[in-house]
């Protein structure tokens, strides 16, 4: 199973190494990693994606605990908290198709934030299976790049993450 | 003041009164400050034996071990060291030297990334990339290796750092302000209250001490509390001195592949087990599934990740282990336990220690057996001594047959299994407690592995005995070529070697050697009645092995004695 955890650090330099390695050496691959400072500059939040399958998670949270700089740890719950991650894709788009391509656009809400001739970088917003599902979508079109964040979550309501 | 003298002086305000290092390129600065500055430097051979010294030291005495190495390879010969001291649970700081900031990620001669190399072995590390940051850092390493579960710190230090003016504000120094870092002291009450519950209802208990129960200070509250509940104690190889192991009744000495039979055995069939300060390393264990399969487990570690990490925990208490230990004993005398509750239990145990003693001969085939050099030393020695060990069968037939009875008087590389630690860490802890015999019990293979460290006991004047349990093989993987390996002793036999005495004599200290057993007493008394660094060549039996043993990955009720192969 998947886990989204949200990590709050010390904005430190070599505190993404301390945590990437962390994961590295117990043998959790991380599926994706969104970092950025939060309302306070002294302190970063990191939303780590990993897979929880093989071997609890419980070990390598509590062995990030150990690190001098990482302060909390939240293991979110899909049903309380809301994510989003962000897509840029360019795709191939003729005179001929450009039409099809923008209502797909359209009915995922997500954005044209270039056109060129032959291509049109879309902007994609939402859950990972959103993106997953208009990726889908436009592939036949011909997906020539695709830049991915990694996935960011909050709790919901008053609660804090 | 300059950086340089900044952290000397962050380093006397911590207490430091010795460092242990090697200069370079990078810390000739700090080298220069340290020149007439009221902190004591000794000079090692080699940069590993300067941490392997501050391991000891920091073992012996309770304190911060401190070492200095200059970048790239002095700072990278540290890293053994630095791993053996997380392993074990040491507190120490590494001061390296780094190339000048502006050279950092250039390849820069001597130029290697420290911090980096070092992340997964550290309890933290600092690369300062700013003079004024110097004095906190250093209070900060401090703070960190000393406290929680200790273990090392490596502050990494640009050489144009120590050259720069700082400000040495003790009081904003030494403000600590880490909010990600705030180690448990106190265990939970209701934790402590249903342990002392589940004690009082044992039937069958045993204490499993380990290396937290010396670096908490609580091997008193250890003593108190196992007399007063009346439970045998076995302890993991660091462990050993968290409890006297001259207690015919409640002592059962080590626990493990190489433990003793009666603790495996009580281990083996307890309903009760309460770990301190220990990890239930594979070492101890051996399966998994097999170990204390009955047991209730009560485990008390400053350290939360330890908790369930490889044996699963019925009652956890997480906390300070001297701390926990006192409150659990008070909490315990409320249950007014009598020592009949369980007399059936002790009877067992009595009758396993009787029926499979751990007893040494002289010799055999006119070989000398290495468990009776060891006895010898720990009998002429009263006990007294601080006994250090290099690793393998050294180190076992040492934690076996040492008694020791006080804490900080055993000093071996336990998770790390270092071979070459032993006899740097003598010279640290001899530093720590001039007033105690500091004897390295060695096998020749590890011996040569720091040998280069007589330089440092002679100059100054470090009268710490080596005794080399000489067999001429690296006898521990030997042992195991021996016994699962169809004796293919691959690249085991070392009978290439020096003349140890001679070695010794050229570099001044006193070289003696036994080839008897009725040698072996007298040659080692002379030997420790000198107030001269010495090392002891003791001829053993070639091809004896370290008994009783649990293959590994066995049950460690399933041992196999001297009749088994």
């Amino acid at each position: 199973m998947k886990h989204t955890l949200s990590v709050l650090v010390e904005n430190k330099p070599g505190v993404l190494n301390r945590i990437s390695g962390l994961f590295a050496r117990r043998g959790f691959n991380i599926d994706s990693l969104a970092v950025g400072e939060t309302e306070d500059p002294k302190y970063s939040r990191m939303t780590i994606t990993v897979d929880g399958q093989d071997q609890p998670l419980e070990q390598v949270t509590k062995q990030l605990h150990k690190l001098i700089n990482v302060i909390k740890i939240t293991d979110l719950d899909p049903a309380t908290s809301v994510d989003r991650e962000l897509a840029l894709v360019k795709v191939k788009a003729s005179a001929d198709n450009r039409s099809e391509i923008m209502q797909i656009v359209e009915i995922f809400r997500a954005k044209i934030i270039d056109v060129s001739k032959t291509m049109l970088v879309i902007e994609v917003t939402g859950t990972r299976e959103k993106v997953v599902a208009i990726m889908k979508l436009l592939r036949p079109f011909g997906i020539v790049e695709l830049v991915r964040t990694g996935r960011v979550a909050m709790s919901r309501g008053t609660e804090l993450t | 003041m300059n950086g340089a003298r900044a952290i000397l002086e962050s380093l006397r305000r911590e207490g430091v009164d010795v460092v242990f290092g090697y200069p370079g390129g990078s810390v000739i600065p700090l080298y220069d400050a340290l020149y007439d500055f009221e902190i004591d430097h000794i000079l090692t051979r080699h940069e590993q034996g300067a941490v392997h010294a501050a391991d000891g030291y920091a073992r012996a005495s309770g304190k911060v071990g401190v070492c200095i190495a200059t970048s790239g390879p002095g700072a990278t010969n540290l890293t053994t060291g630095i791993a053996n001291a997380y392993l074990d649970s040491v507190p120490l700081v590494a001061i390296t030297g780094q190339v000048r900031t502006n050279l950092i990620g250039t390849d820069a001669f001597q130029e290697a990334d420290i911090h980096g190399i070092t992340l997964p072995i550290v309890k933290h590390s600092y690369l300062v990339k700013n003079a004024a940051d110097l004095p906190s850092v250093l209070h900060e390493a401090f703070y960190i290796a000393r406290t929680g579960r200790p273990g090392p710190v490596v502050v990494d230090v640009p050489v144009d750092l120590t050259i720069a003016d700082v400000e040495y504000d003790p009081d904003a120094a030494q403000t600590i302000d880490l909010p990600g870092y705030r180690p448990t002291v106190k265990g939970h009450p209701k934790q402590i209250k249903a342990a002392a519950q589940a004690i009082a209802e044992a039937e069958r208990p045993v204490i499993f001490a380990g290396g937290g129960v010396i670096s908490a200070g609580g091997a008193e509250q250890l003593r108190e509390l196992a007399f007063y509940a009346h439970i045998p104690v076995t302890t993991s190889l660091t462990g050993i001195g968290s409890f006297p192991e001259d207690n015919e009744e409640l002592s059962l000495g080590m626990l493990g592949m190489h433990g003793t039979r009666y603790a495996n055995y009580a281990v083996t069939n307890c309903d009760l087990i309460l770990g301190v300060g220990v990890r239930f390393d594979d070492r101890v264990t051996g399966r998994i599934s097999a170990f204390a399969p009955s047991a209730k487990v009560v485990h008390i570690d400053v350290d939360p990740a330890e908790i369930s990490k490889n044996v699963a925990v019925d009652i956890p208490i997480v906390g300070d282990a001297k701390r926990v230990l006192g409150d659990l004993l008070a909490q315990l005398k409320k249950h007014e336990l009598s020592p009949e509750r369980h007399l059936p239990w002790m009877r067992q145990v009595a009758d396993w220690k009787k029926s499979h003693p751990m007893t040494v001969r002289p010799e055999e085939d006119g070989e000398i057996m290495p468990e009776f050099v060891v006895k010898t030393i720990s009998e002429i020695t009263k006990g007294e001594a601080i006994i250090c060990t290099e690793v393998g069968q050294n180190q076992m037939w040492a934690a076996q047959y040492s008694q020791i009875t006080r804490p900080r008087h055993f000093i071996s590389s336990g998770g790390l299994g270092t071979m070459g630690f032993g006899f740097p860490a003598s010279i640290g802890a001899k530093i720590a407690r001039p007033d105690a015999t500091v004897i390295d019990i060695a096998g020749d293979g590890s011996f040569q592995m720091n040998i280069q460290e007589l330089g440092t006991a002679m100059n100054y004047h470090i009268p710490v005995k080596v005794v080399i349990l000489n067999n001429q093989y690296l006898g521990m993987v030997r042992q195991w070529q021996d016994l699962f390996w169809n004796k293919r002793y691959s690249s085991t036999c070392i009978a290439c070697q020096p003349d140890f005495v001679k070695v010794a004599e050229a570099y001044g200290a006193q070289g003696f050697r036994a080839t008897r057993a009725d040698e072996v007493e007298e040659v080692l008394r002379t030997a420790f009645a000198s107030d001269e660094p010495a090392v002891i060549d003791v001829r053993v039996k070639r091809e004896a092995n370290v008994w009783p043993m649990v293959p590994a990955g066995g049950a460690i009720d399933q041992m196999l004695g001297e009749g088994d192969r």
